[in-house]
């Protein structure tokens, strides 16, 4: 018999089978569900229509809601959607509830969850939202389903899963310190397309993962979806193990998996990440790569810098590099994936001086509240949102047409080191003539 | 829905990487699927966000409705190429398509969230052609999709198309969507 791949060991694990095979359906047990204010409402209307009005969820426990979309608008559906999740949250008394207006409100959900301890290596988390696969950094299988499938969740602590073939990506060498993670995985998509991983799981491997952060590794996961993957997953090691135990208030054991050296593998890519050159994608698809160095010196209208894929620590810190004692030259927003993001961006220092916070406004950046914001546009109040047709960089992770608002904004996907030279130019900028 | 063996009507014709903040924008979000008055209004905004030129394929510039019913669509088939449904997991996509009127589409092949949501939910029927067909098909032929035999016959081009097997779908999609599907296989409680 074969070995498997991590993915596969993780889901036979949850079916109860000693083994599974790629095109194997199986029916799994689930570790966490989680939705948000946009599928939730859909979500609960689904389980309560099938289970009926009385009916319990599965275990509360496992249970997480974040409302983190629509969160600063004035628009009336838009908060009656939150409302339709407080009340269900009182009603099945769920205790992991990240209320909008409480000291809980997170933001964005696929930051909030690891932040608040609720992923962990071998497990398996489903989450109503596409960009649950950046979970899979923690070394678990993550994958996005719908409301449907939720609310089945919700009654039955089940769903069933088709096994993916795994494709495995291996960066080797350690990344220059012009490039991050969305350099890499742009580069991914841009080689096999944004259906080059539809119905596969895409593992990272090689040094150069693991010498990422765990923010980093996120990100990279965050995106298999671009390429239509099921799954990103890594491997956990000592760097997951460390964050996870520090996060994770429940204690729950954890099993830490990895592929077998005689896995099947549908395919394996490998990258030597020295070589590589600032990436960017243009309008209107993730896969529509460039290199910074083809774009340079293309006007830009506007710099958007947040989301759950650019949005963190790691990339505020970047960005924060190269925006520090200089000044903008087109509209820059700023948007926290969380409120813990926020709140270290008011106390963490750059070399010992101003806050990123405050390097960011200084540098005439305007700061928003942590949620989705305009990563995908939402009603016409929301922060940053395009309008109009803007052309707009920005360090989210998709760009199809009206993504972030206006049907012909032109919206330019690129790393946030890169986001923010072009910031200060007000042109498509390489991040190394700010760098040397 | 149980499966209707037979589906006939007009063709809407959508190119590649149609992704689902074109079939329903993140701005009619705010609808509720689960509130029967509000699963109409997707049918509204139903293909709001595909730019003018590729709505309604070759030409272009086809309205998705017609002027006298801004609800429900005259087009009952959507035809489309590679990847459909990307992007966003967001299941209003497959329903907004559902509520105006939409009974089946044909692509090259889906997104993997798109296809479960689809069958899943039981929305509509996610077929896979064999052959690409967004550039055969014009937006507006009649088209005649034999769902058992998995044949497409478009009427007015005097022409027909193979498609691939639903397979393993083709029970949940008999059956109404997952739960109709477990009740009936004894997985949950009638
Ligand atoms: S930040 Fe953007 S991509 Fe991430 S969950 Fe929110 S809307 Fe989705």
């Amino acid at each position: 018999m074969a070995g498997m791949t991590l993915t596969e060991k993780i889901l036979a694990r949850h079916a109860g089978k000693p083994s599974v095979q790629p095109g194997d359906n199986i029916w799994v047990d689930v570790d966490i569900l989680m939705t948000h204010d946009v599928c939730g409402p859909g979500t609960i209307g689904v389980f309560h229509q099938n289970f009926g009005r009385d009916a319990k969820v599965w275990d509360r426990d496992k249970v997480v809601i974040i409302p983190d979309h629509y969160i600063f608008t004035a628009d009336a559906m838009a908060n009656r959607n939150v409302d339709v999740l407080r009340s269900f949250v009182a009603e099945q008394k769920l205790p992991h509830f990240y209320d909008v207006g409480t000291d809980r409100y997170k933001g964005v959900c696929h930051i909030a969850l690891p932040e608040e301890g609720h992923t962990r290596p071998g497990e398996i988390l489903l989450g109503t939202d596409s960009h649950t696969c950046t979970a899979g950094a923690f070394g678990e299988f993550a994958t996005g389903i719908g409301n449907t499938d939720a609310g089945f969740v919700l009654g039955t602590g089940k769903t069933w899963l088709k096994v993916p073939p795994t494709l495995r990506f291996v960066f080797k060498g350690e990344l220059p310190p012009y490039l991050m993670a969305k350099d890499l995985i742009l580069a991914v998509i841009g080689d096999i397309g944004c259906d080059g991983a539809t119905y596969q799981a895409m593992e990272f491997d090689g040094d150069g993962v693991f010498c990422l952060g765990i923010e980093e590794r996120m990100t990279l996961c965050n995106m298999a979806i671009e390429a239509g993957g099921k799954n990103g997953i890594i491997r956990a090691d000592k760097k997951t193990v460390d964050f996870v135990k520090s996060r994770d208030k429940s204690g729950k054991p954890f099993v830490v998996e990895q592929s077998d050296p005689d896995a099947r593998f549908a395919r394996e890519w490998v990258y030597d990440v020295t070589k590589l050159k600032p990436v960017v994608a243009k309008p209107h698809s993730p896969d529509n790569r460039a290199y910074v160095d083809e774009l340079k010196g293309s006007a830009i209208d506007r710099a958007y810098i947040g989301s759950c894929t650019g949005g963190k620590m790691t990339d505020f810190r970047a960005a924060a590099r190269l925006l520090k004692g200089h000044t903008v030259k087109v509209d820059t927003f700023v948007v926290p994936a969380t409120s813990e993001v926020a709140r270290q961006l008011r106390t963490e220092r750059v070399d010992g001086g101003p806050t990123l916070e405050e390097v960011f406004l200084s540098a005439g950046a305007k700061m928003g509240e942590p949620s989705c914001a305009a990563c995908l546009g939402g009603p016409s109040d929301t922060f940053g949102r395009l309008n109009t047709p803007l052309k707009c960089i920005s360090t989210t992770n998709r760009n199809f047409p009206g993504r972030m608002g206006h049907k012909q904004a032109e919206v330019f996907l690129a790393s946030p080191l890169t986001v923010a030279a072009s910031a200060l130019t007000g042109t498509i900028t390489d991040p190394r003539e700010f760098l040397a | 829905m149980t499966l209707q063996p037979v589906i006939q009507g007009k063709a809407y014709v959508l190119g590649d990487n149609i992704d689902t903040d074109q079939i329903i924008p993140a701005q009619y979000l705010t609808f509720n699927p689960a509130i029967p008055e509000e699963y109409r209004q997707f049918g509204k905004y139903a293909l709001a966000g595909v730019p003018a030129p590729q709505g309604g394929l070759p030409k272009g510039h086809v309205p998705f409705h017609a002027p006298g019913d801004e609800f429900v669509s005259p087009y009952r088939i959507i035809v489309a190429g590679r990847n459909f449904g990307c992007g966003s997991s967001r299941e209003h996509a497959p329903v907004a398509l559902d509520a105006a009127g939409i009974k089946a589409v044909v692509a090259e092949f889906y997104a993997r969230i798109f296809f479960r949501n689809s069958v899943n939910g039981g929305y509509l029927i996610p077929f896979e052609s064999v052959k690409r067909l967004c550039d055969t098909v014009c937006t507006g032929d009649e088209l005649r999709l034999d769902v058992a035999a998995g044949k497409l016959e478009n009427l007015t081009a005097r022409e027909s198309y193979e498609l691939r097997p639903l397979g393993e779908v083709a029970p949940i999609l008999e059956a109404g969507g997952i739960f109709p599907y477990a009740r009936s296989k004894g997985l949950l409680k009638a």
